[in-house]
């Protein structure tokens, strides 16, 4: 199925290892490859560890990858060279952090922090527009302005993360890498904080790589989602369908785990275990596209196997492997 | 203590963080009781004053802080009252929390093994060795893959859910009486969650740790609550039994949280959130503080104050709609939903009424 729409990043192979040669070598991130279509929505989850903030990190170019390439809006991030370029990066692919508290400057004012990237890249007139935007965008993610002139520290967690989100939005960026942006936030702002993020893609047409592991949410926001494990990607697919009819063993285990408001039914919860073991067996693998744009990483043997999970699940009649 | 049963009563606690701006009144005449054995559920709204309530039971509220009323008994005695000095063999020992921020909880610049291993050479007089090998035990408990290869590292070498595994490791390795988990889990995957939360309920059951749980994520209250408390702009607004809470709420707030979750089904669309924003507690509204935010509100919510009305033995709710003479009104749909489910469900056996004619 030929994909009309742009894609805005293209991950391939991507490896991101740290403490390259040394006993302790870290595979952070480990032959990934995926792409992001402008105006979509994609969840990356997986578990503690796996490689999503290394991903992140490495996509907006914070470290050198130690291997692979990674195109964004048709450039790759590796080669921007002039300092306009850079900027321009900079601007249009923004950042929000999975510890708010480390990621604020604890001696800057609220507003300062928010008007950050407004500063940097002279996008007010004056300064009562200064105000006026960081006024806004406080009002935006829930706040009121009274905070502006105080500190981070006098923010419980659910705050300090809205400002957090405030400041990546100051900036108008087209991309926002959000890195677990609403697990510190309660149920309720959680949904305005997923309804703005909505909302401003329908305006501006702007693109979510949405880290996350509240799957219930992840399935809900996202358009398609990868499932991350051990530095690699086990299954990439369209959102509903990755929840609904998971293909992968690991991404199974990954949804029996989610919790459901429900007192009764965690009573009675089964948990499926998942054996990872069988991923060392030194079998070659690589993603497979086993439904329409529903890719599982397999083994040549293991290929048929998804074939007939997805052909019982009813996501492939008659569907030819590449 | 009121109730032997309780190893924590808070009566009418309030406190007031000084600031350029004004006095934040972030506690407003908080009470509760944290029984032997149980695990009591904090929730609510984002600054409602979850941290600052439990933090307080740790002797470690920002220096802006004043308490301005109430008590906190422990063993009988007020920690309140009590001296730095004195809350220092308390805090970690027998009062233990998982803070909320894992990195500010950690020290960067100390390798994680030695940080586990301190409490226990603190609180329990062990020796370096001892508490080292105690700590590489801990770090297998909480899920670290290879600790001995990272009982070494630093903070940073660790992913956000790792550093919290670390926080968690620190608090449990004395065992302690009471456990305030403040978010402990939010920074970590569904599976690792499960294996944590797991692991504090058999703490729970081995050595009959109480636990304080302060969560927004209702999936892991369900699973893991006896009691629910739920918070509104510096007060408890209701509180009850896990099944009280979920299935027969009565406070429109409690309502709002409930319905603004996705379901599994939840397609498209927006979420339910509750409109608007919370009160300012520079200047908290008179009556019932979510009434400006209630479909639900009435006219007495913005003059009064709505006391405690009794649902059942164990579960109260302050909100004006629970008075005989309120009107009826129709919860959100998904609140009659669980309210059915409720009425089915197997309650305890009422004791027989007998016939009393006076
Ligand atoms: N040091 C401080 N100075 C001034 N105000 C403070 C301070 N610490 C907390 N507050 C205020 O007290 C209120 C309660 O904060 P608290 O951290 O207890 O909220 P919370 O319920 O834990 O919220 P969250 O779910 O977002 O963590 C908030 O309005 C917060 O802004
Ligand atoms: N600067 C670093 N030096 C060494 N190892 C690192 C560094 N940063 C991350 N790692 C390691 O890389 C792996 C992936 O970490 P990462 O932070 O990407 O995980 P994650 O999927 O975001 O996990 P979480 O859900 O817990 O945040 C982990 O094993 C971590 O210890
Ligand atoms: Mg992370
Ligand atoms: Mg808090």
């Amino acid at each position: 199925m030929p994909d009309e729409r742009k894609k805005i990043l293209e991950v391939h192979h991507l490896k991101q290892y740290f403490n390259v040669g040394k006993k302790d070598e870290v595979r952070a991130v480990d032959d990934v490859s995926f792409d992001i279509y402008e105006g979509e929505t994609f969840g990356l989850v997986g578990e503690s560890g796996s490689g999503k903030t290394t991903a992140g990190r490495s996509i907006i170019h914070l470290y050198e990858p130690t291997d692979g390439q990674i195109i964004f809006n048709g450039k790759d991030v590796s080669k921007l060279h002039t300092k306009a370029e850079m900027h321009e990066f900079r601007r249009e692919i923004q950042m929000i952090f999975q510890d708010p508290y480390a990621s604020l400057n604890p001696r800057m004012k609220v507003k300062d922090i928010v008007a950050e990237g407004i500063d940097i890249h002279n996008l007010a007139k004056d300064d009562a527009d200064r105000t006026k935007q960081v006024e806004d965008l406080l009002e935006t993610v829930g706040l009121n302005k009274d905070h502006s002139s105080r500190y981070p520290h006098e923010f419980s967690g659910g705050q300090r993360q809205r400002i957090g989100i405030a400041r990546a939005l100051a900036v108008e960026p087209k991309f926002i890498i959000a890195d677990e942006p609403i697990s510190a936030l309660d149920v309720s702002i959680q949904a305005q904080v997923v309804n703005l993020m909505k909302e401003l893609q329908e305006k501006q047409g702007l693109t979510y790589l949405f880290i996350a592991h509240d799957l219930s949410m992840v399935k809900y926001i996202s358009d398609r989602i990868g499932v991350m494990h051990y530095g690699k990607i086990l299954e990439i697919g369209p959102a509903d369908e990755v929840y609904t009819h998971p293909l992968h063993a690991y991404t199974k285990s990954l949804i029996s785990a989610v919790p459901v408001p429900d007192p009764e039914f965690e009573r009675n919860r089964k948990q499926v275990v998942y054996d990872a073991s069988r991923e060392h067996d030194d079998k070659q693998r690589r993603m497979v596209e086993i439904a329409p744009g529903h890719f599982v990483r397999a083994s040549e043997d293991e290929i048929p196997m998804y074939t007939k999970r997805a052909q019982e699940a009813g996501l492939v009649t008659d569907f030819p492997h590449n | 203590m009121e109730n032997p049963e309780n190893v924590i009563e808070v009566r009418n606690l309030q406190i007031d963080f000084h600031t350029y701006a004004g006095e934040v009144k972030a506690i407003r005449d908080v009470s509760f009781d944290l029984r032997k054995g149980e695990t009591l559920a904090i929730v609510g709204e984002s600054g409602s004053g979850k941290s600052v309530t439990t933090r307080s039971l740790m002797g470690l509220l920002a220096p802006n802080a004043v308490i301005k009323n109430g008590s906190i008994m422990f063993h009988g005695e007020d920690i309140i009252k009590k001296s730095e000095k004195e809350m220092q063999h308390i805090r970690g020992k027998d009062i233990a929390m998982i803070f909320q921020d894992p990195m500010t909880s950690l020290d960067p610049t100390m390798r994680i093994g030695m940080q586990i291993a301190e409490p226990l050479m603190k609180h329990k007089g062990l020796k370096k060795k001892e508490a080292i090998a105690q700590a590489l035990e801990m770090l297998k408990l909480v899920g670290i893959t290879n600790p001995e290869g990272r009982i070494n590292d630093y903070p940073y070498q660790f992913s956000g859910g790792m550093r919290q595994r670390i926080v968690i490791a620190i608090a449990l390795v004395c065992y302690p009486e009471v456990l305030i988990a403040d978010e402990p889990t939010t920074a970590l995957d569904v599976t690792i969650q499960a294996q944590i939360l797991d692991l504090m309920k058999d703490l729970q059951n081995r050595i009959d740790t109480s636990i304080i749980f302060i969560t927004h994520d209702l999936g892991v209250v369900a699973g893991m609550a006896d009691r629910v408390a739920v918070m509104y702009a510096g007060k408890i607004v209701e509180y009850g039994t896990v099944d009280e809470i979920f299935f027969n709420p009565q406070h429109p707030y409690t309502w709002g949280l409930l319905n603004s979750m996705p379901t599994l089904d939840t397609e498209g669309g927006s979420l339910t959130a509750i409109p608007g924003t919370p009160p300012d507690l520079l200047d908290p509204p008179v009556g019932d503080a979510f009434a400006a935010r209630s479909d639900y509100a009435m006219k007495i919510d913005t003059e009064k104050e709505p006391p405690f009305f009794k649902v059942s033995d164990t579960h109260y709710a302050a909100t004006w709609l629970l008075h005989p003479d309120a009107p009826k009104v129709t919860p959100p749909a998904e609140i009659v939903r669980r309210q059915k489910k409720f009425a089915a469900m197997e309650k305890p056996e009422p004791p027989i009424k007998k016939e009393t004619k006076e």
